[in-house]
């Protein structure tokens, strides 16, 4: 298509171009994107107040706007529950008819990836910095702070600086008990949590091609990690496969030119590449996971749960690994599944059984542990294994319990043997 | 906004995030005035009692990363932080803070010219922050048009409302 001063745009860029209405956008230009899509959780709350300050009174398009609850479900502290009494309230007032509430709910982001609500070409825009998972469907989705999300509610649109892109190209087969989880670890190790903060990154090559949506969701997901403004996966076969009966609106598949233009290009090579871990206190603290095993660190809490690894997938997974084997004594393992539709599948394939029968608890579909303001909190000497994405000081509470964040294997092989171990002493 | 912001600087490390400095358990507090109490409590827990007024915040690289929480910034804005100054930002935070209308300035170099208390002095327009105890400065690029108008103006709420208005055709409210 266009050019941008000779050369080609980059996924995000031509993305940005769409939303703007733009032939074609250029890294640094500001811009008003249009919203194709508005997600709202209980930081939603707080958009109220600025909206009516705004003198908005009317919600620009009700059916692009996405209310889902997740971090405290159902309520836990009366705070919570006003929260989520103003959202009720603002939802009934405004016609806001896509709220996933008490008993169909999930964490947000599970929710916009399984209902279809993010498709390629869409700008989405989430109160939430993990909402850039669900660029994994060739979008660009992007977290923003509940008074901006006022103004979109008010006028559909918001400013954004054109971020330039770096591109993060993967090739190599992941081994056996090797996961998109290890593979988003090992980047986060070379990109650090600054290396594409107001960037977007494209990540491609055979590896990326060869992942499955969710797989795709968890690289995405933890592309926040990075600083990024956004993380992106060129939509394909996959996508229009896993998006083809649920997507809530017209897909513009938009692909990235070949000639574009990247800041940096990233490449990675997985083949032999072992599991991974990041270490406290930062999710850029990474290495590789059969050296932490060695050091015999034991854990008093394992976390299988998040939107980065609580999908039906993680599940069996876990659930296959369980199997046959008890939690040790001495670790409270929570397993929390991403959303209520994960929890009945899981009630339908006999996954619940397996994991509390072996002695974890089981909880309904929420943020749970993940964040340190709900259940699951550590004493300040504890030490939590995680399949989520943050371990920085004060995430699941005090500022000294230690976090160290694996795949979803690892998190069930160190729930057995109550330390820190490599799932593929299970044969996996 | 002021195009010279002056005032006594507390000092904070890099990557401070933005679990440091509002907590996870604080999240359902929705009163600012009852925010600025927890501001900090991780990163500079004398911050939430000590801090006056127009002081301003200086740190390292990375500051605000983490969530979107717009607690933060919000919590920063009651107990009346003059700026914010730090060598960089991340994203979320920098554009909640920009959106509330609280001064903030991406100044590389900038934490190591600062003690603790030091008197500080900020020109927006120029780009310039200086340590008026030492004499030591460092330069920025001034902020986009855009963003100094959405400072200027008072935030986006403001910014927001006069372009409903004049949508409208009303006369200010
Ligand atoms: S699961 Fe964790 S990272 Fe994901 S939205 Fe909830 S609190 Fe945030």
């Amino acid at each position: 298509m266009s050019t941008n001063g000779g050369h080609g745009g980059t996924l995000a860029e031509k993305v940005l171009a769409r939303a703007s209405r733009l032939d074609s956008v250029v890294p640094g230009q500001i811009i008003e994107g249009h919203v194709d899509l508005a997600m709202m959780h209980e930081q939603g709350a707080q958009t109220v107040g600025p909206f009516h300050d705004m003198g908005a009174t009317s919600v620009w398009d009700p059916d692009r706007v996405v209310i889902a609850i997740d971090h405290w479900v159902p309520a836990s502290t009366e705070g919570a529950a006003v929260l989520h009494r103003i959202l009720r309230k603002f939802a009934a007032e405004q016609n806001l008819t896509h709220f996933y509430d008490v008993g169909n709910h999930g964490i947000c982001h599970q929710i916009l990836a399984e209902n279809g609500w993010v498709v390629p070409g869409d700008l989405a825009v989430g109160t939430d910095s993990h909402t850039n998972m669900l660029g994994a469907s060739g979008a660009v989705a992007a977290g923003i702070g509940p008074t901006e999300m006022a103004a979109v509610l008010a006028l559909g649109r918001l400013w954004l600086k054109v971020p330039p892109t770096i591109r993060i190209n993967v090739k190599g087969n992941l081994g056996p008990g090797v996961t998109a989880k290890d593979l988003v670890l090992r980047i986060l190790g070379d990109v650090k949590t600054t290396g594409a903060t107001y960037k977007a990154v494209e990540y491609g090559g055979p590896t990326i091609e060869g992942l499955s949506m969710p797989e795709r969701f968890t690289i995405c997901n933890m592309t926040t990690e990075m600083g990024a403004k956004c993380g992106m996966v060129a939509p394909d076969q996959k996508t229009y496969d896993y998006l083809e009966k649920i997507a809530k609106h017209a897909m513009h598949p938009i692909q990235a030119d070949k000639d574009a233009k990247y800041e940096r290009v990233i490449d990675i090579d997985v083949d032999g590449m072992p599991p991974m871990i990041a270490c406290p206190y930062s999710p850029d603290n990474v290495r590789p996971l059969t050296e932490v095993v060695h050091e015999h660190v034991k854990v008093d809490q394992a976390f299988l749960g998040s939107c980065t690894n609580a999908r039906i997938e993680d599940l069996r997974e876990g659930a296959a690994l369980m199997r046959g084997h008890k939690v040790h004594a001495g670790v409270r393992f929570i397993v929390s599944p991403a959303s209520t539709a994960i929890y009945n599948q899981c009630l339908k394939e006999g996954l619940i059984d397996v994991f509390t029968e072996a002695g974890a608890v089981f909880t309904n579909s929420s943020c749970s542990a993940c964040f340190g303001g709900n259940m699951g909190i550590l004493a300040p000497d504890e030490v939590c294994i995680s399949s989520s994405n943050r371990n920085f000081p004060g995430r699941m509470g005090p500022k000294e319990a230690r976090i160290y964040l694996v795949s979803p294997a690892a998190v069930v092989a160190s729930a057995i043997k109550g330390e820190i171990s490599d799932p593929r002493e299970f044969g996996l | 906004m002021k195009d010279i912001i002056e005032g006594r600087v507390w000092v904070l490390g890099e990557d401070v995030d933005t679990d440091q400095i509002i907590g996870g358990k604080y999240l359902t507090i929705i009163d600012p005035e009852e925010l600025k109490k927890h501001v900090f409590e991780i990163a500079l827990p004398e911050f939430a009692k000590g801090a006056k007024r127009g002081d301003i915040v200086v740190a390292g690289i990375n500051f605000g990363s983490g969530s979107s929480r717009e607690h933060a910034p919000q919590a920063l804005r009651a107990i009346g932080t003059g700026a914010v100054v730090a060598d960089s930002f991340a994203r979320i935070f920098y554009r909640n803070s920009i959106n509330l209308g609280l001064p903030t300035v991406e100044a590389a170099g900038v934490r190591a010219i600062f003690e603790m208390g030091d008197p500080a002095r900020i020109e927006m327009r120029a780009g310039r922050i200086t340590n008026l105890r030492t004499g030591a400065s460092v330069t920025f690029p001034p902020l986009p048009h855009h963003l100094l108008e959405l400072l200027e103006v008072g935030g986006l709420v403001e910014k927001v409302r006069l372009e409903l208005e004049a949508r409208r055709g009303g006369a200010p409210a």
